[in-house]
C-alpha cells in the first residue's frame, strides 16, 4: 500500500550531520584554520568580501570554512549574516589618493609620478605548477624597500588638466542604497556602479569580454589600476569633525576609453570606473569595461543593443545569490503545477488523437 | 537564537513590509515594490513569502506550511522549524488550527475562514513577465490596463492546441483592474482565489514586490466567451480517501506503469481518513 | 525636551507592534470593521491608538505631517523622540494626522502615480466619535455592506474616483480604529 512520504524533518536533519562530516574531511588530516584560509587563501577571502559586500576578513574566512570552499554559497552566508547587522552611520567617501599603495601600474603611460608598482601579482608568473608547493610552503622573504611618502596622483588628474578627459565633476547627492531600497529604472550612474561592485565576478567577466570582443566596444585602456589600504573616516556629530574608523584594501581601476566630440566640443577621452574591496582586480577591470558600456545614453552614443549597453538585463542578472536561489530553487519539488500540465497535455493529445480517428473515419 | 529579533527581521524592515502590505490591500493586485531583505535561506526558496510571515506573526498564531499542498515536504519543513525557532509561535497541520498560513503552489481544499491569512510564496509576480522582460515596459503596460498582449496570448494558444495552454500560475484580473499573477497554484485553485473569507498576502523576495488580496475580493481567470475558464484536476478519486472534488498528486507506483491519485493537500486528506473515508486503495 | 517626550512609547516593541500591525491590516483589509490597539501613551492631542499607528509604521523614512493642532511641541518631540520621523508638509508626506477640519483640502495630498499607486499617503483621521453607523461602504474586503461614523462622504466618493490612485484613510478615536481604503465604496 501506498504511504505519502513522511520525515522531512528527520532527513533534513541527517542531510545537516552528513553535510558537517563531509566538510571537515578525514579527521586524520589536520582542520584549517579561520586564519590560514584568511592569509593563505586570501583571494578568495577577498572575492567574498567584495560580492558579500562587507569588509571582514575574519568572517569571510569563516564563510569559506563553512561553505566548504564554495565561494557563492560563502557570499551568501556573508550577505545574510550582513543583513542582520545594525548601522551606525556613514562614512564620508574614501580618498583613493591616498591609498597606501601595495600595486599601481598604468598602462597609457611608461611612467608617472608615483611609479609603476607590479606588487604582488600573477602577471608575469610562468603558469607552472609548482610541485615544491606540494611539498613546502616556506618561501624566501621577498626584498622590501620604504614606501615612498605621499599621496599617488591619479593618471585621469593628468589627462584632466589638460582636458584631454570627461571631466568627472564633484557631486555630494547622497547615492542611492541598493541594499535598503528595491532597484528601481532607469537606474543612476552611482546605483549602477553600486550593483557592479557586488556583481558576480564571472557575469561581470563575460559581459566586459564581450565588449571588448565588438559587442558594444569602447576601446579601453587601463588608465591606472591601483590596489592597496585607504583609510575609512567618519563624521561624528558630537565631535563635528571625522575620525578614522579603520582601514580598508581596495582595487581600482580607472579606463581611458574612446574620445568624442561634435563640431562645438573638441574630442575628449571617456571615463569607466571600478572600484571594489580587497585585492581583487579581474573584477574591477571588468567593472570598469562594463560601466563605461552602460553609459552609452548619457555620452550620446548609439545603442547597438549589445547585452553590456542594456542596464535592465546587467542590473536584474548580475547578482549572484538572486542568480543561483532562483536557478537551484528548481530543485524544489513542483509536482503539483507539474500535474496541472500533464493533465492539460493528456488533453490536448488525446483531442488531437480523437480529431484523428475522426478524420480516418470520414 | 537569542541574538535575533523576534520574527528574525529587525523592526525597521518589518515597518517597511507592513506598509506595503497596507498599500497592498489597498490597491488589490498591484504589485508594491518592497526593499526585500537577503534571508538566511536561498531566493526562489520562499524569501518573500518568510518576510510577509515574519512582518504579519504575532506570538499568539498559530502557524502552518505547505508546500506542494504537504506540511510534510523538506521545504515547508524548514521554513516551519525556522518559525519555530524565530518566533516561537505554536505550529499545526491543521488548516483550520492556523492564523496564518504559508503556502507553496497551492491552496489548502478547506474553505478559509475570517481571521485567517493566508500567504503564497511568488518567484515571479509579474504576470506579464514571459511575455515582455522588462520590468519598465510591464510597469508601463499595467499603469496604462494595456493587456492586449495577454489576451493575444491566450488566444495564439487556443488556435495552436485548441485550449488555453496555462495549466498554473493561470493570470487573473482583480476587481476589474490589474491583472495578477496567483503564484504557480494549479488552475484547479483559482476558484478559491476570489471572495475568500481570509486576507491572502503575496511575497516575491527576489523580485521584490509585495501585493494583496483583500477578503471577498472579485478575482476572475482570464478567458474568453467562446472559451471559458475551466477549473482542471485528473479524473479519479482520492485512493486514500476517496474525495473527489480535491487536488491530485499522481504517484507512480512501480515499473510497469502503474500509478495511484492521492490528494495533494495532506491535511484534507489525513483529516478525511480519520473520519471514515476510505478510497479504493486504502488499509 | 520634556521628560514627556521621552516616556509613552511601546515597553516590547517587537510583539506589541506584531499586535497593532494586525490589527490595522484587518482594518484595511475589512473596511469598517472597528479594532482596539493599545500600547502608547501619546501627550494630547493625540489619541493612543493614532500614537499606536505612527510608532507601529512611521520612522526615518517616512515623512509625516502634523495637521493643525496636532502641530505643537509636545507631538513633535514625542514624535521625533520615539520614531525619528521627520516632519514635512501635506505635498510629501506618507502618513498625516489630524482632526478631518484640520486635514483638509485632500488635493494637497500625493495619491501616487499611474506606475506608482503606492506611493501616495496615508491619512490618521483623529474623530470625536468612531462607530459602525451612518455611512454605507461596500467593496473589497466587505462581504455585503459595513458601516462606518465618517466626517463626510463626497471626499471619499471622489477619492474612489481616482483608484488606482488615491488616499487611504485610518480612523482613530480613544483606542479604536477602522480604515478605509481607497477602493471603499461610501454612500
Amino acid at each position: 500500500m501506498y504511504v505519502a512520504v513522511k520525515g522531512g524533518e528527520r532527513a533534513i536533519e541527517n542531510a545537516h550531520a552528513w553535510l558537517a562530516e563531509e566538510r571537515r574531511g578525514d579527521t586524520d588530516i589536520a582542520e584549517l584554520s579561520i586564519a590560514q584560509i584568511r592569509e593563505q587563501l586570501s583571494l578568495a577571502v577577498n572575492r567574498v568580501m567584495a560580492e558579500g559586500s562587507l569588509f571582514d576578513p575574519d568572517l569571510a574566512a569563516l564563510a569559506i570554512k563553512q561553505a566548504r570552499g564554495d565561494l557563492i554559497e560563502a557570499i551568501f552566508l556573508i550577505r545574510a549574516y550582513r543583513t542582520t547587522l545594525p548601522r551606525f552611520g556613514t562614512s564620508t567617501p574614501v580618498d583613493t589618493g591616498a591609498m597606501a599603495c601595495d600595486r599601481r601600474i598604468s598602462a597609457t603611460f611608461k611612467d608617472l609620478p608615483g611609479g609603476q608598482v607590479l606588487g604582488p601579482t600573477f602577471d608575469y608568473t610562468h603558469r607552472l605548477l609548482d610541485f615544491k608547493l606540494a611539498a613546502d610552503g616556506e618561501v624566501p622573504e621577498a626584498p622590501a624597500r620604504d614606501a615612498v611618502p605621499g599621496d599617488v596622483p591619479h593618471v585621469t588628474d593628468f589627462l584632466n588638466r589638460e582636458g584631454l578627459i570627461e571631466e568627472a565633476p564633484h557631486d555630494d547627492t547622497p547615492p542611492p542604497d541598493l541594499t535598503r531600497e528595491p532597484l528601481e529604472m532607469p537606474a543612476d550612474r552611482a546605483l549602477r556602479l553600486q550593483a557592479l561592485t557586488r556583481a558576480d565576478e564571472g557575469f561581470t567577466l563575460g559581459l566586459a569580454y564581450s565588449t571588448q570582443r565588438g559587442y558594444a566596444r569602447n576601446h579601453a585602456f587601463v588608465g591606472e589600476l591601483r590596489i592597496g589600504s585607504v583609510p575609512v573616516e567618519m563624521e561624528i556629530p558630537e565631535l563635528g569633525f571625522a575620525i578614522e574608523v579603520g582601514e580598508v584594501v581596495l582595487t581600482e581601476c580607472e579606463t581611458v576609453n574612446q574620445f568624442k566630440g561634435s563640431k562645438t566640443e573638441p574630442p575628449q577621452f571617456t571615463r569607466g570606473y571600478g572600484l571594489v574591496f580587497g585585492q581583487t582586480e579581474r573584477k574591477a577591470i571588468s567593472m570598469a569595461l562594463v560601466d563605461r558600456a552602460l553609459r552609452w545614453e548619457e555620452l550620446g552614443e548609439d545603442n547597438v543593443g549589445a547585452p553590456a549597453q542594456d542596464a535592465e538585463f546587467v542590473l536584474y542578472h548580475a547578482d549572484n545569490i538572486q542568480a543561483t536561489g532562483f536557478l537551484e530553487h528548481i530543485k524544489l519539488p513542483h509536482y503539483v503545477d507539474f500535474q496541472s500540465e500533464l493533465e492539460l497535455v493528456r488533453k490536448l493529445r488525446r483531442e488531437a488523437g480523437a480529431d484523428q480517428v475522426q478524420e480516418a473515419a470520414e | 537564537m537569542s541574538a535575533y529579533n523576534f520574527a528574525y527581521l529587525d523592526e525597521q524592515t518589518k515597518r517597511m513590509i507592513r506598509r506595503a502590505i497596507l498599500k497592498g490591500l489597498a490597491i488589490p493586485g498591484y504589485q508594491v515594490p518592497f526593499a526585500s531583505r537577503e534571508m538566511p535561506m536561498p531566493y526562489g526558496w520562499g524569501t518573500g513569502g518568510v518576510q510577509v510571515s515574519a512582518a504579519v506573526l504575532t506570538p499568539e498564531d498559530t502557524f502552518k506550511v505547505i508546500d506542494q499542498g504537504s506540511d510534510d515536504t523538506t521545504n515547508a519543513v524548514s521554513i516551519r522549524t525556522f518559525f519555530e525557532r524565530t518566533a516561537g509561535v505554536e505550529t499545526t497541520t491543521t488548516t483550520s488550527d492556523a492564523s496564518v498560513i504559508q503556502t507553496r503552489h497551492r491552496i489548502p481544499e478547506e474553505p478559509l475562514q475570517e481571521g485567517q491569512i493566508l500567504v503564497y510564496q511568488v518567484p515571479i509576480p509579474e504576470p506579464l513577465r514571459f511575455l515582455e522582460p522588462r520590468e519598465s515596459e510591464t510597469r508601463k503596460m499595467h499603469s496604462l490596463e494595456e493587456y492586449g498582449l495577454m489576451h493575444v496570448k491566450l488566444y495564439e494558444d487556443i488556435s495552436c492546441h485548441g485550449h488555453i495552454a496555462t495549466a498554473y500560475a493561470y493570470p487573473v484580473k482583480v476587481e476589474g483592474r490589474y491583472v495578477m499573477d496567483p503564484s504557480p497554484i494549479p488552475k484547479f485553485d483559482n476558484p478559491k482565489l476570489g471572495d475568500m473569507a481570509a486576507i491572502q498576502l503575496f511575497g516575491a523576495g527576489r523580485e521584490q514586490r509585495i501585493y494583496a488580496l483583500p477578503p471577498y475580493t472579485e478575482v476572475v481567470s482570464l478567458d474568453f466567451e467562446d472559451h471559458p475558464f475551466e477549473a482542471s484536476k485528473a479524473e479519479h478519486a482520492c485512493s486514500l480517501c476517496g474525495a473527489e472534488d480535491s487536488y491530485l498528486d499522481e504517484v507512480i507506483i512501480d515499473d510497469a506503469g502503474g500509478r495511484m491519485f492521492v490528494c495533494s493537500d495532506s491535511d484534507y486528506c489525513e483529516s478525511r481518513q480519520a473520519a471514515g473515508h476510505k478510497g479504493k486503495d486504502a488499509a | 525636551m520634556q521628560s514627556e517626550a521621552l516616556t509613552g512609547g511601546f515597553t516590547d516593541p517587537a510583539v506589541q507592534s506584531a499586535h497593532a500591525f494586525r490589527r490595522m491590516m484587518e482594518a484595511m483589509a475589512r473596511p469598517g470593521t472597528l479594532h482596539e490597539i493599545s500600547g502608547a501613551e501619546p501627550p494630547a492631542p493625540l489619541s493612543r491608538a493614532a500614537a499606536v499607528v505612527l510608532l507601529t509604521l512611521c520612522d526615518t523614512d517616512t515623512p509625516v505631517y502634523l495637521a493643525g493642532a496636532m502641530d505643537c511641541t509636545a507631538v513633535r518631540n514625542w514624535l521625533a523622540f520615539h520614531t525619528g520621523a521627520p516632519l514635512t508638509g501635506p505635498s510629501r508626506c506618507m502618513f498625516a494626522v489630524g482632526t478631518w477640519p484640520d486635514l483638509g483640502p485632500l488635493s494637497a495630498y500625493p495619491i501616487g502615480t499611474s506606475e506608482y499607486p503606492d506611493r501616495s499617503a496615508t491619512l490618521i483621521v483623529e474623530c470625536p466619535e468612531l462607530d459602525a453607523s451612518g455611512a454605507t461602504l461596500t467593496g473589497p474586503g466587505i462581504k455585503d455592506a459595513a458601516a462606518l461614523s465618517l466626517p463626510e462622504i463626497e471626499a471619499f466618493q471622489s477619492n474612489r474616483t481616482l483608484f488606482p490612485l488615491g488616499l487611504d484613510f485610518i480612523f482613530t478615536n480613544g483606542r479604536r480604529l477602522a480604515a478605509l481604503p481607497r477602493t471603499t465604496e461610501v454612500s
